[in-house]
């Protein structure tokens, strides 16, 4: 049997197809529409209008590890209150509009500082789509007013995929990187991200 | 689409008024990509601007073209834009694939911006599957190119000239003589695409292209990108052009890391 080889370039060879049949074009539509993210912020009553939330800083935590970083030893229910959720679904996991979560569930929740509502918190253990993350960003920083707002995220990756000239195996870690944009000025606690390695998914995003 | 970058003091827009805008398809091996890497890190382009798409994974790093501590710590990411206004050149990089169901809206978005910045042509850097060659293609070089009607016009006996070979039109259900002959590029990505879009809207567009299979690809691009230097004339090619292009940092440990002394 031949196989073909997968392509490093991700090709989709289904694109170079036919055209779209009216038929195609609404199953696509229904499964965009399942796709769709909501981001429901629990202090707004709905309806349109809403003024944005007003945000100084936001931590975004990306992945199971970095949402227990946080639960671990950042949130508590004296000072912080949560005040929104997304609820999505994709192939790999369904998050629900509850806000009572367990640990090891998927959900992506928004907490608020009490005593410093401009500080926002989100805990995204779920795995976002490739397909739905311009969605969750255009959706989650459009609903804040972005003025003199300073963005910190939480991430971790495998250490297997750190690009380095040694072996990772003797490599002592776990061990921190950072990438910031030329607008952040403060100290930064690690050294910067190496070429050639990079960030994808959600925290790329 | 299109976000220039702020490079302060209220500077307006970069024109791109008659340049030549040259892109890579995301296709077989990457060859594009990895020769539009060698163009940007050869001939020193400054970074311009970036594309804000949704129709490309998110990717962020540093600075793939450093080549020192100081200029090692600029963002990079998935779609970004290049210009050498002494040569009337202008650069797209792409660094990720695309998400499904998104080439055509990409074509669309990138061909009005091709036609509100008024760039001159556009020339795309592709690549396709060696293994779909038939017999005649698996002889001699193994470099095509593609011009729509306008370009046709322009540049067409420069091809000649140069002795250039055009793709083969393949037959629309293979193994039946007479049906119509179509242009098919497998594992072009968005080539097509690209190509018979610009032929409908009356972009001029040259497509270069190489069979190649997946693998290292390094030597793919090299041949590409100094089969694009014919026409073009990037560097000079007197000498050994192979040699006059500088290979970016970020091409290192492209095969892996170093392996554990503990192995042997």
């Amino acid at each position: 049997e031949v196989v073909v080889a997968p392509s490093r370039a991700g090709l989709d060879e289904e694109e170079e197809a036919r055209e779209e049949t009216p038929e195609d074009r609404e199953i696509r539509r229904e499964i965009e529409k399942k796709r769709e993210i909501d981001v429901l912020w629990t202090w707004r009553s709905g309806g349109c209008g809403e003024e944005p939330l007003v945000c100084s800083r936001f931590i975004v935590a990306i992945g199971r590890n970095a949402a227990a970083f946080l639960s671990s030893f950042i949130l508590d229910s004296v000072c912080w209150e949560v005040v929104g959720v997304v609820k999505l679904w994709n192939e790999w996991c369904r998050t629900s509009s509850t806000t009572n979560v367990l640990p090891t569930d998927s959900f992506c929740l928004f907490y608020r500082l009490i005593s410093d509502p401009t500080v926002l918190l989100c805990q995204c253990s779920c795995y976002v789509a490739e397909d739905q993350q311009f969605q969750w960003l255009e959706k989650v920083f459009g609903s804040m007013q972005k003025k003199g707002l300073q963005v910190t995220i939480l991430s971790t990756c495998p250490v297997a995929d750190y690009k380095t000239q040694e072996s990772t195996l003797t490599l002592a870690s776990p061990f921190l990187r950072a990438l910031k944009t030329k607008e952040f000025q403060e100290q930064i606690c690690c050294p910067l991200l190496e070429q050639p390695n990079i960030v994808r998914d959600l925290p790329a995003a | 689409m299109f976000i220039p970058c702020d490079r302060g003091g209220g500077s307006a827009a970069p024109d791109f008024k008659g340049f030549t805008l040259l892109m890579p398809a995301v296709s077989v091996g990457n060859v594009g990509q990895l020769a539009i890497d060698l163009v940007i890190s050869t001939l020193d382009m400054t970074k311009v601007g970036y594309f804000y798409t949704d129709c490309l994974v998110p990717m962020v790093g540093n600075n793939p073209y450093a080549t020192a501590e100081e200029n090692s710590t600029e963002l990079s990411i998935n779609a970004e834009v290049y210009s050498l206004p002494s040569k009337k050149l202008v650069v797209l990089q792409i660094r990720s694939p695309f998400i499904k169901n998104k080439y055509r809206p990409f074509c669309e978005t990138l061909l009005s911006w091709v036609k509100s910045s008024k760039c001159a042509r556009v020339v795309l850097l592709s690549s396709s599957h060696a293994y779909q060659r038939d017999d005649e293609q698996l002889l001699g070089t193994p470099l095509r190119y593609l011009l729509t009607p306008d370009l046709e016009e322009a540049v067409g006996g420069r091809m000649q000239e140069l002795n250039w070979k055009e793709m083969e039109k393949v037959a629309a259900y293979p193994g039946i003589s007479d049906t119509d002959k179509v242009l098919h590029i497998p594992g072009g990505g968005i080539t097509k695409l690209l190509f018979t879009e610009s032929c409908s809207k009356g972009i001029q567009m040259a497509v270069l292209l190489k069979f190649c299979s997946e693998g290292d690809n390094i030597p793919d691009a090299f041949v590409l990108v100094n089969y694009l230097n014919e026409w073009l004339q990037l560097i000079k090619s007197e000498v050994n052009p192979s040699s006059q292009w500088k290979i970016p940092s970020s091409w290192r440990l492209l095969f892996g890391n170093g392996l554990p002394p503990a192995l042997f």
